[in-house]
């Protein structure tokens, strides 16, 4: 459960682990806000591989994280966004303003069970 | 109709409490033999409901969510959420997308549409100072479908 975040140059990978609710979505997204903030990065990938619930409040989270990167001019990326997730992410029309895409590098941890059993249609490659 | 099972379940409005009672309505709504894609829907409504009693009705103080579920014959789970808060002015307008009377803490004003995008019916229920009740419908397919 949490954010495990990843910095390298100008860009914050953070991968969300567990359900996203109204419970877990203030300490992730102060460890998101964090790690930009104090980074400085112009680009924000907010991996869901790992998210096993979301409701409206990922919705928040999103919008938030999106608020962010355009207040410094920087960009957000979402990526892995499994059948379920999308669902709740279109409905809320998230695909107009973040860019959901595949992750551009290889998943960093390959200690990882093999990013369990995600199909290719659930990586959605519309951009903005 | 009369339902073939039924059940209660009465918690206090934590928010740690949120995932408990999706993941108990959905264990209850199993025996339907739902679709993962069913049981996400479920869960994902039951949450915004829940969520809504704890920031909304219950604000500042912790106060007790009261849930019932039925199951019908015809494949039909219905689940009421209950809460005994401060109820809803105006209901037309607390279910408008993007309405919220909490931005800053990054509610997107979305849990009622979720609601009823994910459910078969939505019915809200409300009286200022005494509470309000949402009543969330859905027919299963199930597997077979």
């Amino acid at each position: 459960m949490g954010v495990q975040i990843d910095l390298a140059d100008k860009l914050c990978i953070a991968r969300i682990i567990g359900d996203i609710d109204h419970h877990s979505a203030k300490e992730m997204r102060e460890e998101i806000d964090n790690a930009v903030t104090r980074s400085g990065a112009k680009e924000l990938e907010l991996d869901f591989r790992e998210v096993t619930f979301m409701d409206s409040s990922g919705i928040g989270l999103v919008m938030g994280r999106y608020k962010l990167m355009q207040e410094t001019g920087g960009k957000l990326h979402l990526v892995n966004i499994a059948g379920h997730l999308k669902k709740v992410m279109m409905l809320a029309g998230l695909d107009r303003l973040a860019i959901l895409d595949k992750p551009e590098r290889p998943a960093r941890t390959a200690n990882e069970e093999g990013g369990k059993q995600h199909e290719s249609d659930q990586h959605d490659e519309t951009a903005v | 109709m009369k339902a073939i099972n039924t059940m209660k379940l009465q918690f206090e409005g934590r928010s740690v409490n949120e995932s408990f009672s999706r993941v108990a309505v959905a264990a209850f709504a199993a025996q339907l033999d739902p679709t993962m894609d069913e049981l996400a829907d479920i869960k994902t409504a039951v949450s915004e409901a829940v969520t809504n009693c704890i920031v909304h009705a219950y604000r500042q103080r912790i106060g007790i969510i009261y849930i019932s579920a039925g199951i019908y014959p015809d494949n039909r789970i219905v689940i009421k959420i209950k809460d005994r808060g401060c109820g809803i002015a105006d209901v037309k307008k607390a279910m408008e997308p993007l309405y919220t009377t909490a931005p800053q803490e990054e509610r997107a004003g979305l849990g009622f549409a979720v609601m009823q995008s994910l459910m078969d019916r939505v019915k809200v229920l409300s009286k200022e100072g005494k509470g309000t009740t949402v009543i969330l419908e859905r027919r299963l397919m199930g597997k077979e479908a």
